[in-house]
């Protein structure tokens, strides 16, 4: 423990000192969640929609009028010759076409199957899905209302509901849970109080002890009697005070900006954020030994980020990802601290429900501490 | 032996291939401004980083204060100063915070600390500029603050790398008055250099030629070795119009075996055959326009001399190795390294 109060002091001299830091710690994680918060937007809405109407009777104005009240698509116009239909889709200035077939209304009131042809622009996949599942929906609801209307009168139905009309025999009731109104901001901004946490603390710690080393002063301070455990704690400590009030700010800013209420309990959220602290803090060690330059560092930072925003399940959900690349994801401390962040903020889940979680940050935590110790100790030596 | 403070034997360092530091014993006595001199690359960091107990040797014995190197390098780093040859202070913080901060690295008590900062401040004359931040402190006013940091916990031996590299020649000279100062209150100095002038001012020297030590011994004990001015020549300086132009022309006489350009003057190491007339005759100089007089060989003709000697033994070496019938082994041409206790 030799010489870790004067280190520690003066890494406060040197946050004090140079506003640049001061600004990386408070004020650009705030001005990033409320980039992220605000910006992300997952529901998929008004989708450009170019019409093509062969029919121009009721039925065929009915399905159009259909299309447009989904709040999915939204008909950007109706062309009249095949030509300016493809061009509307090659410009990209309408992702959905749909055309409706000539003689679609007197088809229909023949009894004939009917098909409509609906294009769609696949190269943003999202919002493909999106408009493939809501084509999908759409044409069973109309079919259901047509059937609906004939098979009344029938003697034998499927199925009646309470009033004795004829209806389909399932009907699912879902009910949206911890999030009914489905803004994605309930669920990015506790993954993203997550994800600062470990920007800053990684990168701040492997520059303070990278910064060291190429002014010299790691060299000079080598020379001196200061201890391993001394030098390491007073050099981490200070940037994991910094990295709590990080947490604590970036939280209220979730409450009292975003309105995402916590629902679980605060204290043992802020218990396994210290957690996470110690595991951002042991990957900015890592990086500060495998580092010479403060530019190398940044590099280092980076490439370790990277997994950490994207495939830790913040932005994409883990499940869908091929295997290897799920497996992957086990070996990122993020994934379980977002996993865990969601669980207490909107789930109100305990400590017994996140115990898998909790036990793979432990794990995390120990092997990059291990590996992160005994490098710096090689380089003492 | 008894009173050496540094006890350095058969010590190597090696870097993978790289043989840093190779087979060198001297001793340091109490009190004495010792100089490890050498070309860039010479060893001579490697050297020091051996001694402050950073760098592990590869073979071989040091102490430092009795205390072992390898083994006991936590109870050297407490009682020696360490003044790195770049600017190693925190830009940042202020004089001040700077020698607070290395104070309670030393883990010295705060009044303690604060009597130790009056002595440093007073004997580097630095308490104008405490409250300035260091990176804005000019060079030689840096070095004054490394050395405060140094000394702050009134270490018993203080190592010194390249301290001058960088400064003018003022700040050089009160940072050598300084040295001066403490090596009189029985601090005891180890310093690197490669200014010759600084050489001269040391109380002991050694030369370190490619990781092994060519020489070592007083200033004047070096200057008098005999491979230095060896039996049958003389040492002259040659003051002619034209140096440079002259340098080459008495470089082809005969019985002139080394010329080496000396400020506005030639150093000549000359056979004892060679006359005075002769000389000034075959360079077409009379006495009226050129002066030559006898003079002492200076540190600088040493290493020059020494160094020659080891290249061109090196030369022949490899030439006997890729040549295995060429029979003949040069004659060793430099002296066996002296020792300074």
């Amino acid at each position: 423990m030799w010489g870790f109060q004067a280190i520690f002091l003066k890494e406060f001299s040197h946050i004090r000192r140079e506003p640049a830091t001061l600004l990386f710690m408070f004020v650009i994680p705030v001005i990033q969640t409320l980039i992220f918060g605000f910006a992300i937007q997952t529901e998929i809405e008004n989708i450009p929609t170019v019409v093509y109407d062969l029919d121009g009777r009721q039925h065929g104005r009915e399905l159009i009028e259909s299309f447009a009240n989904t709040r999915t698509f939204q008909i950007v116009d109706r062309v009249l010759d095949e030509d300016s239909f493809r061009r509307y889709l090659t410009s990209g200035r309408a992702k959905v076409g749909v055309r409706i077939p000539p003689r679609f209304s007197e088809r229909l009131m023949r009894g004939e199957q009917v098909d409509v042809q609906v294009l769609i622009d696949g190269s943003d996949s999202q919002v493909a899905t999106t408009a493939l599942n809501s084509t999908n929906l759409l044409g069973i609801a109309r079919s259901q209302q047509l059937v609906r209307a004939m098979i009344d009168r029938l003697p034998i139905v499927p199925a009646r509901n309470a009033v004795g009309r004829a209806t389909l025999p399932i009907e699912m009731r879902p009910r949206l849970l911890y999030n009914p109104d489905l803004q994605s901001s309930h669920f990015f901004v506790p993954g993203l109080v997550g994800i600062i946490l470990q920007l800053v603390t990684l990168f701040l710690t492997a520059f303070a002890i990278v910064r060291e080393r190429e002014l010299g002063t790691l060299e000079q301070l080598f020379v001196t009697p200061v201890g391993r455990v001394g030098l390491l704690l007073g050099k981490l400590i200070p940037y994991a005070i910094v990295g709590f009030l990080e947490a604590l700010i970036v939280l209220n800013v979730m409450i009292y900006v975003f309105g995402v209420p916590v629902h679980g309990g605060i204290p043992l959220l802020l218990t396994l954020a210290n957690l996470f602290l110690l595991c951002s803090l042991g990957l900015g060690l890592l990086v500060s030994t495998l580092a010479r330059t403060q530019l190398q560092a940044m590099q280092f930072a980076f490439l370790l980020m990277l997994p950490s925003v994207l495939l830790s399940g913040f932005v994409f959900p883990r499940t869908s990802m091929p295997l290897p690349i799920y497996f992957v994801t086990f070996a990122i401390p993020a994934t379980y601290f977002v996993e865990i962040l969601r669980g207490i903020v909107l789930r109100d889940a305990d400590f017994a429900d996140l115990i898998p979680q909790v036990i793979g940050l432990a794990i995390c935590c120990v092997a990059i501490l291990a590996l992160s110790l005994s490098r710096f100790r090689k380089q003492l030596a | 032996m008894i009173r050496a403070v540094m006890d350095v034997r058969d010590i190597s360092r090696h870097f993978g291939d790289l043989v840093a530091v190779d087979h060198v014993s001297f001793q340091v006595e109490r009190g004495a401004i010792f100089g490890l001199l050498g070309p860039n690359g010479s060893g001579k960091s490697t050297m020091i980083r051996m001694l402050c107990g950073v760098l592990e040797p590869t073979s071989g014995q040091a102490s430092v204060l009795g205390y072992d190197v390898a083994r006991d390098a936590e109870s050297i780093k407490r009682r020696i100063g360490y003044m790195s040859q770049s600017f190693s202070l925190y830009a940042d913080l202020t004089a001040r915070e700077n020698l607070e901060f290395y104070g309670r690295i030393y883990g010295l008590e705060p009044a303690r600390l604060a009597e130790r900062m009056r002595a440093v401040e007073a004997l580097t004359s630095l308490d104008g500029h405490l409250d300035q931040l260091a990176g804005t402190l000019s060079g030689g006013w840096k070095q004054r603050l490394a050395l405060a940091c140094a000394l702050i916990h009134e270490p018993e031996v203080l190592f010194l790398d390249e301290p001058t590299a960088g400064i003018d020649p003022v700040a050089r000279r009160d940072l050598w008055d300084l040295l001066f100062a403490l090596a009189g209150r029985g601090v005891t100095l180890f310093v690197t250099t490669h200014y010759m002038d600084e050489a001269e001012r040391c109380s002991d020297i050694a030369y370190i030629d490619n990781g092994e030590l060519v020489v070592c011994g007083k200033p004047e004990d070096v200057k008098r070795l005999s491979g230095v001015t060896p039996q049958g020549t003389r040492r002259w300086e040659l003051e002619a119009p034209g140096p440079a132009e002259t340098l080459s022309r008495v470089r082809k006489i005969e019985g002139v075996r080394d010329a080496t350009l000396f400020g506005q003057a030639i150093h000549l190491l000359v056979s004892n055959d060679l006359s005075e007339a002769t000389l000034l005759a075959k360079l077409n100089l009379s006495s009226d326009t050129a002066s030559l007089r006898p003079i002492a060989a200076t540190l600088e003709d040493v290493f020059v001399t020494l160094t020659r000697a080891t290249q061109e033994r090196l030369a022949a070496h490899s030439d006997a190795a890729s040549h295995p019938k060429g029979s003949i082994a040069p004659a060793k041409v430099n002296p066996e390294p002296i020792s300074a206790a």
